[in-house]
């Protein structure tokens, strides 16, 4: 089964990838839409300005790409800004963005405490989701992040974790998973994310 | 809740963690990727290596530890010491850091500070800042250099705001005074930058036990705190550590979490 990891330039992929390595899972790594055509499972992740992630999605054709697969039912894994930015749109420069799931990313008000969240939190998940299958209650994963995903609809949440407020930090839509949390950075409790995504189904 | 983040700091010298030892110089304590490894088991939140290589092929072989703590250990980790240009950074963040620390060269020349954010994002360049007590100062502290050797005349409050403002999303304060006394942490410096900047502000220098975490967190203010000896000679373990500060009411990440009945 091949599993592609999108690059569209929005940050370092490093961490990804070490993290698919050390789980045994082989991949490319690609920004070109024919090869995401053919895939089997992505991850999309992607750290940095929301705005400034779509016209690079944009300019090599991934938007497009991405919006396909979903609608083909290509099982997708985004991470961090790759949560973001697959809602309609974001507060971050007022982007457009790829609508894969209703909603929008919004901005942390300064009353939540210091912005970018950036840190260990403990995360909520939904009962029994196939995500987070064989994690302990309470889980803490690693965040670094000023926007957080505001699904249109609650049924879209999987996971809320606290920050001023409770705010979502997993969605699901059809079959796109996406947490807001870094999966590669966040210990063990990350790598079974990892795992359960690239083993469903 | 966003929970307190403990990090172990490694002085890296030639491929190996080292210690300054009064009148004897360096000595080796051990290999940093077997060390980093041990701590993320016992559940530490972060790490952060620092680079006090001197000669060009030390570089290397640090970008090579790296790469080896990269592919063993999946939480962030931050690589300081002699970072003074773009491509120093990127070299470390290539190899899979998440964060790059400057200091001194950022005091001679902040640009490093706003050119690095631009390229790498607030989130990946973290100001590290040695501050002594000095009352002719506004906010009481003194920016120094070179490992405290060379006194800035910049007042530690007044440069933690300036980097803020350059694109600094994390600062480390390192207490010249508390500084491998294992006394404490200096609370009022901690508190002083904690309080006044918007970014997570890391406390450095003098934890000699787990009670002086507790201290940092509940009253310097603390988002994180820094430790070195008290690990690496295994008085205590990470673990350890964090059950004192978890016992103190202070939200912390466990790793033996046991799901719920």
């Amino acid at each position: 089964m091949k599993t592609v990891v999108v690059d569209y330039q929005a940050g370092n992929l490093r961490s990804v990838e070490t993290a698919l390595l050390h789980i045994g899972v082989e991949h490319e790594i690609t920004s070109d839409p024919d090869r995401l055509a053919r895939a089997q499972r992505i991850v999309f992740p992607g750290v940095g300005d929301g705005a400034h992630a779509m016209r690079l999605l944009a300019e090599r054709e991934l938007d497009e790409a991405l919006k396909d697969r979903h609608a083909a039912g290509v099982p997708i894994l985004g991470i961090c800004l790759g949560c973001q930015i697959v809602l309609e749109s974001t507060e971050e420069g007022g982007a457009s963005c790829l609508g894969l799931v209703p909603g929008t990313a919004r901005r942390f008000p300064p009353e939540c405490g210091k912005v970018p969240h950036m840190g260990w939190n403990s995360v909520r998940t939904r009962p029994g989701h196939w995500l987070f299958s064989g994690l302990p209650a309470g889980s803490s994963f690693y965040f670094v992040h000023s926007y957080y995903p505001a699904p249109a609809r609650a049924a879209d949440a999987i996971a809320w974790c606290e920050y001023g407020f409770e705010f979502v930090a997993a969605i699901e839509r059809g079959s796109l998973v996406a947490t807001q949390f870094h999966p590669e950075k966040s210990g063990e409790a990350g790598l079974q994310v990892l795992r359960n995504f690239l083993e469903a189904r | 809740m966003l929970q307190k983040r403990v990090i172990v700091c490694l002085d890296v010298r030639d491929g190996k963690t080292t210690k300054g030892v009064r009148f004897e110089g360096n000595i080796d304590i051990g290999d940093p990727v077997e060390m980093a490894r041990a701590y993320y088991e016992q559940g530490v939140d972060e790490l952060v290596f620092y680079d006090i290589t001197a000669s060009s092929e030390g570089r290397g072989i640090m970008i090579d530890v790296v790469r080896r703590v990269a592919e063993q250990i999946f939480i962030p980790f931050c690589v300081g010491g002699g970072i003074a240009t773009i491509d120093d950074m990127r070299a470390v963040l290539l190899a899979g850091a998440e964060k790059v620390s400057v200091n001194s060269q950022a005091v001679r020349n902040p640009r490093i500070i706003s050119e690095g954010a631009r390229r790498f994002g607030n989130q990946a360049i973290v100001l590290g800042m040695d501050a002594l007590a000095d009352p002719q100062m506004p906010s009481g502290y003194r920016v120094v250099i070179n490992g405290g050797r060379v006194k800035t005349d910049r007042d530690a409050l007044e440069w933690a705001r300036e980097a803020e403002q350059l694109g600094a999303g994390e600062i480390v304060v390192n207490s010249i005074d508390a500084d491998g006394t294992r006394d404490g942490y200096e609370l009022d410096v901690t508190r002083t930058i904690a309080t006044g900047v918007g970014v997570p502000v890391v406390a450095s220098g003098g934890a000699g036990v787990p009670a002086h975490l507790v201290d940092v967190f509940e009253r310097g203010a603390a988002d994180a705190a820094l430790v070195a000896s008290m690990v690496h000679y295994g008085d205590y373990t990470v673990a350890a550590i964090k059950d004192v500060i978890a016992a103190a009411g202070i939200p912390v990440r466990r790793v033996d979490q046991r799901p719920a009945v």
